[in-house]
């Protein structure tokens, strides 16, 4: 079958999935759904249309991440008149009502709805794409997510994917290059690096043997960016690699996907077989001389191999270590072959390049960052979830019109980003415009796409220790540096705040920091320090508060707090009585509460359990 | 018996993988994946098997976070310390568990009914803070729930 009939083919079985009168459930259930209860929804819709002859042209389907992680589970149902309406937080126990009411009486229930997919608009209810989370969105990478089938090839087909590999199956590779150089994209792993000049180096390597890898190893603690777009369209980012392997001149392609996203794994999987079966793998793709294979290997638990030459060393069967460069993969990579290596919203771009063209990404985004970016909001934030934006938004527009501003209307204090190797952007900076040149301005990175919001009642040298604790567990060991450095700044920090830090400390700080910066090896090591250097620059107050003042202003650092209740506020409720694990609590019923402060261990269940904010840290 | 038993599957797993080193991780993956954990015998015969030297391959299997070298509890509790979870009391949950069992991370319970791992970060940043148990994914934790949670299992 030639691609023409492939997209026929497609349409056809597109075109039954959106037919808008065709009763139907998408149940949203990517790994951050199915946190939130996903599979029990799915399974209580399946029960309730299983025994009833009227609900038998009922499909139902699991789809990926629409990014509103915070109202998950998310389903959305298709009915005969009620239209496309999307619900929020479904529970298994509200299913026979929505089956009932939308499935069957074709009216949707509003007080579970959160917008329409599609119009014609029903009463109030506003459009996906006019929800306050969504309006300032731009959808490109996730272009597909939580909107097809992501098990079914045909839905990808049919909405422009793999024609973008058509397409540059027609041209010369050197040609496909161009393209990529045209549209400006950088990058999306961390560095920034320019895709189709990286792409340039390995195509003029000599030799017959090249491979492309898809970096899916996405170890940042607080991104979850890739996963998404691996379990809501993973043909998205298989097309991509598809483009990476022609355009070099690669005939094979690994998937380095870590262990921790079983999900992804499954679904990469599946696609792979499907894109076999559509001949876009093997030997004479799509009728072209071109021959390309994909491998999956699955990481092994270790945040260095993200690092591409330790992912290299790592598909080898080695210890995940770096080594030094160059030479650079290009030239020399993957078996001593030149490689190229990707991230995965990297090649999900790439493959939506291909399709629209490079000018059309280029016009995009600020003049020296193009294009759109993805971003993990997560935190302290109300609206936490998936969002991918234009190059250059403000961040004040991120966290307050998208994300909807600090969780429980607290206050904002700063914005970290680029994980472990990034930086806290504290409030003054809330206007900033979001690429790679302005984030670095601040000291921060754009990194790979976390952001997580702090607000004032987290401690930023807590934070601080947090990721020096994380740099300290992952430094492979192999360079002094790192090793060492991780090591004298995880001890300086957890010092302070146990109040035992002086304030020579923050001079050290400042020294090894320096010194890890230039004397590293690879990445991990020359970007560890940078929590704990813009945390100091921005919130020199809070270090000399633990240091001087033996005080944690946030009231987050254990040794330096105390717990106390406030007769005036308590009510005698003996919530927190009951929560204290340690029975520190004591009081009668109706009566204000005491705390005994050499009992308590200052875990803070009773002030998570006060409804009156009667507990105060001090 | 048992040791026949333990032999006669991993063989059928080296027989899977071809012999070249850039099958030891997947090897060692699938290896655990049957027998829970690596045992000296496992990893004797994954060294003849690639032509390796043991050292190497136990320098490549203690690398690695996933590998373990002892068997985990009947339950295993991983807890999520990623930064979303971090500022969001992941901390206090994980100290829940802790008092609950009263094991610490990395350490199996007396009776082998429980493990308690922390991992780095399950991605499932929006819903913190995360605690995985049997491979079922829950989210919006606290110290209440996951003592509730634990009671059912025990
Ligand atoms: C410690 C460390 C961890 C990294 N982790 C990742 C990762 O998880 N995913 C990723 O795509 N790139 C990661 N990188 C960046 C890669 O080395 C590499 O730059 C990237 O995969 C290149 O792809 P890109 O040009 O598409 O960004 C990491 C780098 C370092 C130093
Ligand atoms: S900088 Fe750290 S992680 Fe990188 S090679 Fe050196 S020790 Fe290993």
């Amino acid at each position: 079958m030639n691609f023409t009939d492939i997209k026929q083919q497609s349409r056809q079985s597109w075109e039954r999935f959106a037919r808008p009168d065709a009763p139907r459930v998408l149940v949203g259930s990517a790994t951050c759904g199915r946190a939130a209860g996903a599979l029990d929804v799915l399974r209580a819709f399946r029960e309730a249309c299983a025994g009833d002859p009227a609900l038998d042209d009922v499909h139902i389907h699991e789809v990926g991440c629409l990014g509103m992680c915070y109202a998950e589970p998310l389903v959305e149902i298709r009915g005969p008149g009620g239209g496309r309406v999307l619900y929020q937080g479904v529970r298994g126990d509200m299913v026979p009502d929505l089956v009932r009411e939308h499935l069957v009486g074709g009216r949707p229930v509003f007080n579970h709805a959160v917008c329409m997919m599609e119009g014609p608009p029903v009463e109030d209810l506003p459009l996906f794409q006019e929800l306050p989370m969504i309006r300032h969105q731009l959808r490109v990478v996730v272009r597909n997510c939580g909107i097809v089938d992501p098990t079914n090839i045909h839905h990808y087909i049919a909405r422009g994917g793999y024609s973008g590999f058509a397409r540059a199956l027609g041209m010369d590779s050197d040609a496909v290059i161009e393209e990529i150089k045209a549209s400006g994209l950088r990058g999306r792993g961390g560095a920034g690096f320019p895709t189709g000049l990286k792409w340039g180096f390995a195509r003029k390597s000599a030799g017959k043997i090249k491979y492309v890898i898809c970096n899916a190893d996405e170890g940042d603690p607080g991104a979850f960016m890739d996963r998404s777009v691996l379990e809501g369209d993973p043909h998205a980012v298989l097309e991509g690699l598809l483009i990476a392997g022609y355009a070099i001149g690669a005939t094979h392609g690994y998937v380095y996907c870590r262990a921790e996203y079983p999900l992804a794994i499954e679904r990469l999987q599946k696609a792979i077989q499907q894109m076999r079966e559509k001949r876009l793998l093997g030997r004479k793709i799509l009728g072209s001389p071109f021959a390309f294979e994909i491998t999956i290997k699955k990481g092994a638990g270790a945040f260095v191999c993200g690092e591409e030459t330790s992912l290299m060393q790592s598909i080898e069967g080695k210890r995940g270590m770096p080594r030094s460069r160059p030479p650079f993969p290009a030239v020399s990579g993957l078996f001593g072959k030149p490689t190229n290596i990707n991230n995965v919203e990297t090649l999900a771009a790439v493959s939506a390049i291909m399709e629209k063209g490079g000018q059309w990404y280029a016009g995009i985004g600020t003049e020296k960052s193009k294009g759109t970016k993805t971003f993990s909001l997560a935190g302290k934030i109300t609206r936490t979830g998936l969002i991918e934006v234009p190059m250059g938004i403000s961040l004040r527009t991120i966290i307050e019109d998208i994300g909807g501003g600090v969780l429980d209307g607290k206050g904002f204090k700063a914005v970290q980003t680029g994980g472990p190797s990034g930086g806290c952007v504290p409030a003054k900076h809330l206007d900033l415009p979001v690429d790679y040149e302005h984030l670095a301005q601040v000291g921060s990175i754009m990194g790979s796409g976390g952001m997580i919001v702090i607000d004032d009642e987290s401690c930023m040298v807590d934070v601080a220790k947090y990721f020096l604790g994380f740099t300290e567990n992952e430094s492979c060991g192999k360079c002094v540096p790192c090793r060492m450095g991780t090591q004298h700044l995880l001890r300086i920090l957890t010092a302070i705040t146990e109040g035992k830090g002086s304030v020579e400390d923050l001079e050290s700080i400042r020294k090894i920091g320096e010194t890890m910066k230039k004397a590293s090896l690879c990445g991990l090591g020359q970007t560890a320090p940078n929590p704990a250097l813009t945390t100091l620059d921005s919130f020199m107050d809070e270090y000399l508060a633990h240091i001087k003042d033996r005080k944690c202003p946030a009231g987050v650092c254990r040794a330096l707090i105390r717990f106390r209740i406030d007769p005036k506020l308590c009510t005698g409720c003996m919530a927190c009585a009951k929560a204290c694990p340690v029975g520190a609590v004591s009081g009668k019923k109706k009566k204000p509460h005491r705390i005994d402060f050499d009992l308590c261990i200052r875990c803070g269940a009773c002030r998570q359990a006060c409804k009156f904010n009667a507990v105060i840290v001090e | 018996m048992q040791a026949r038993k333990a032999r006669k599957a991993i063989n059928a797993v080296l027989k899977a993988h071809g012999q070249k080193r850039d099958n030891l991780i997947p090897i060692l993956q699938d290896i655990q994946e049957r027998m829970s954990c690596l045992s000296p015998e496992a990893l004797h015969m994954v060294a003849e098997h690639l032509h390796l030297s043991e050292n190497d391959v136990y320098g490549v299997a203690t690398f690695y976070a996933q590998f373990r070298f002892h068997p985990p509890g009947r339950h295993r509790i991983k807890v999520c310390q990623g930064t979303a979870c971090h500022v969001r009391g992941g901390g206090q949950v994980l100290e829940a568990i802790v008092r609950k069992i009263g094991i610490f991370p990395g350490e199996t319970t007396e009776d082998g009914n429980f493990s308690l791992e922390r991992v780095a970060c399950f991605g499932s940043c929006a819903l913190p803070p995360v605690v995985v148990v049997d491979d079922k994914v829950y989210g919006r934790m606290s110290a209440r729930k996951i003592e509730k949670l634990i009671e059912g299992l025990e």
